[in-house]
């Protein structure tokens, strides 16, 4: 297992401006091996602009991106697959007509000659489900469509856990769903964690980041208010990290969070 | 070994359908016929309401048309009219996928067709050449639909009500009005007029038979040594024998003499048969068994989950117009073939509606994301014995056009409540 105080993916001082309005001032950004790092922020801190500059949607204005200490920059999101960073989207991105295996090969199907390597696809599936310990899905060929919310969300999980992934980027991942399936859920982003990947959960709920990060990192108004470890802070700290961008002495100082505004 | 994988079993069978049960569970074939009775209850119908139209529909017109109907030469005719109505319906099958719609299919097969007999009559060219042309016609007809569609994004609907109306002018251009192109080529005539002989029907009809069930035996064989989610034996074995007897069964009908007079032998295959398998054989292998037909299926479905996983959706929506109408250029060909003659409305009138009409009773949806190539098979015999029996009833004509619309709008309903139950079957 790769040193946790080595990050496999570090972000430093980026901006990114949409026209007028600058969404993201200096942020600096690390995700580890083996830790669910939890992204938390109100409407409009910054989260899903900064989720989308590393999985490469967006070009950043400045700033640097490391992955595995070595300098890369991202120009699209097939060079952020490439590097290993996966994307789980809030609106699923499944297709409903198709079953299990067919959605976590989508667009990277196996063929043998032209014809789709149904057989080798399917062990694939198995195994990386089996590997996540997820117990509730009946069949690899069932469609999508008849899938719970929960296990929707485990399918998008495992697609992206499919890909020799070494990051994977959860947005939302309980937001729609019950209690019994919000904890499978987070029962998967733990056992995502302990594999080795490095997991960026991004959340409003603070139920379930004190449940499952191991560190947290908050936005306020497009910077980073503070980076913290989940053992050091309270839930009611983070709240104010949130709101207020300040927490006692956790945060942006005085000054600048009223700068900001 | 032996009790150790029967006491997994036991076990999987005792945490009730998780850890995927359903995969590792020993598949019965009673256990399988519930659980297809299961989908089918759930909205997944598939081949059921095209094979009980189909019975239902024989039935009604052997009782109401005892001589006629059920006639060797009337099944012959029935399966030469199915032909270019399950061609056109076949390429629709890819539209539909996308959730889109080729109003233009049935008039860019007429604007074919007479592209076809005029290189032929007035330039004197090949067969051959006459049948290429004819098909990049429908190509470039295609690839234009396509790119006002998937590039400049206009509704598909709106795109291809332009084209019917447009099309039509193109094909009245190249005829003149009142006019009509004869076709004598022998080639393309036999298509739809002269039979194969009778060994090379039944070699045919047994390869073909053969065929299917070592692919689908191979294919059970596979899934069960790799330990994947499969079929029983018994439903496998099923249906070879039902798709074998179907094929021996139409070959012995054709076999039989359906001349009209006893001094002359009027019996085979019609040439044409052989074409449409091929093209089914074709298209069911695209879009179940490669990268293309996964990704058409895929857009269908989600169009933004396609884009994500990086599938070219543009692409993929060009390709399924350029599909159809080149589909509908053979359309256009076998039905030249079968009236002799090309005239300034081929295609035009209820030639598409008949189409959409088949590979919607087929059971491919209307919403897109579902459908199969064999529907339109299936879909194109309802509709052709619709259409063939309403005939021999001489039935009027407002008659035909009520009963052939109502009998669409009739699928389109299926088609709309079977996904209400789908959707509410999920979750």
């Amino acid at each position: 297992m790769a040193d946790k105080a080595t990050p496999v993916l570090q972000l430093t001082g980026v901006n990114k401006s949409f026209g007028a309005v600058k969404v993201l001032h200096d942020v600096d950004f690390a995700v580890y091996p083996g830790q669910v790092t939890a992204l938390v922020g109100d409407n409009g801190a910054g989260k899903s602009t900064l989720i989308k500059c590393i999985a490469g949607i967006h070009p950043v204005d400045s700033g640097q991106f490391f992955f595995e200490g070595r300098p890369v920059a991202i120009g699209g999101p097939r060079e952020a697959a490439a590097l290993g960073i996966e994307v789980v989207y809030q609106d699923l991105a499944l297709a409903d007509n198709l079953d299990i295996v067919q959605n976590m090969f989508l667009g990277r199907e196996r063929t043998r000659g032209v014809v789709l390597d149904e057989a080798s696809m399917e062990e694939s599936a198995r195994q990386t489900l089996s590997r996540l310990s997820v117990r509730t899905v009946k069949s690899v060929r069932q469609m999508v469509a008849s899938l719970s919310g929960g296990q929707r969300q485990t399918v998008a999980i495992a697609k992206a856990v499919l890909w020799e992934s070494k990051v994977v980027i959860l947005d939302e991942p309980t937001a729609a769903l019950g209690v019994a399936q919000t904890r499978q859920v987070l029962d998967l982003v733990r056992r995502l964690a302990d594999t080795g990947h490095a997991v960026v959960l991004i959340s409003h709920n603070m139920n379930d980041v004190f449940q499952v990060a191991d560190r947290i990192t908050a936005l306020y108004l497009g910077r980073v208010a503070a980076h913290v470890e989940r053992a050091a802070v309270t839930s009611t700290q983070v709240v104010e990290l949130i709101t207020a961008g300040r927490s006692g002495d956790l945060g942006l100082a005085p000054t600048t969070a009223e700068n900001t505004l | 070994m032996s009790t150790h994988s029967h006491e997994l079993k036991e076990a999987a069978v005792q945490v009730a359908d998780s850890d995927f049960a359903i995969d590792r569970r020993e598949h019965t074939l009673s256990s399988a016929v519930r659980d297809y009775w299961t989908r089918v209850r759930a909205g997944e119908l598939g081949a059921l309401p095209s094979v009980f139209g189909l019975v239902a529909l024989i039935l009604l017109f052997t009782v109401l048309r005892p001589e006629t109907f059920l006639s060797e030469r009337n099944i012959a005719n029935l399966f030469v009219q199915a032909m270019s109505v399950t061609i056109l319906a076949l390429g629709l099958v890819f539209v539909l996928l996308l959730g889109e719609i080729d109003l233009s299919a049935g008039v860019t097969s007429g604007v074919c067709a007479a592209v076809m007999a005029k290189l032929m009559v007035e330039t004197g060219q090949p067969w051959y050449v006459a049948v290429l042309a004819a098909l990049v016609t429908g190509l470039v007809i295609g690839a234009a639909i396509g790119l006002l569609v998937a590039v400049v994004r206009i509704p598909s609907f709106v795109v291809t009500l332009a084209l019917f109306l447009g099309l039509q002018g193109i094909t009245l251009r190249l005829i003149g009005e009142g006019g009509t192109v004869p076709v004598r080529d022998d080639v393309i005539v036999a298509l739809a007029n002269d039979n194969m002989p009778i060994w090379l029907g039944w070699t045919l009809a047994v390869v073909c038979s053969a065929g299917f069930a070592a692919s689908q035996l191979l294919r059970w064989r596979r899934q069960r040594a790799r330990g994947l989610a499969g079929r029983p034996l018994g439903l496998v074995l099923a249906q070879i024998a039902v798709v074998a007897a179907a094929l021996l069964f139409g070959t012995f009908l054709m076999g039989l003499d359906r001349a009209p007079s006893p001094l002359i032998v009027l019996n085979g295959v019609p040439w044409g048969v052989p074409v449409v398998a091929i093209l089914v054989i074709v298209a069911t292998f695209v879009l179940g068994r490669t990268v293309y037909g996964r990704h058409v299926y895929a857009v269908g479905g989600n169009a933004e989950a396609a884009r994500r996983a990086g599938i070219n959706v543009t692409a993929i929506r060009m390709s399924v117009f350029m599909i159809a109408s080149t589909l509908a250029a053979v359309a256009g060909m076998v039905d030249a073939s079968r009236l002799n003659s090309v005239t300034p409305d081929a295609g035009a009138g209820n030639v598409l509606l008949y189409a959409v009409g088949a590979a919607v009773i087929g059971g491919t949806s209307l919403f897109g994301g579902k459908g199969r190539a064999i529907d339109a098979v299936l879909g194109g015999l309802v509709v052709s014995v619709i259409a063939n029996g309403l005939g021999l009833m001489g039935a009027q004509a407002y008659l035909n056009m009520l009963i052939t619309g109502g009998v669409l709008l009739f699928a389109a309903s299926i088609d709309a409540l079977a996904r209400r139950r789908r959707a509410a079957a999920g979750r």
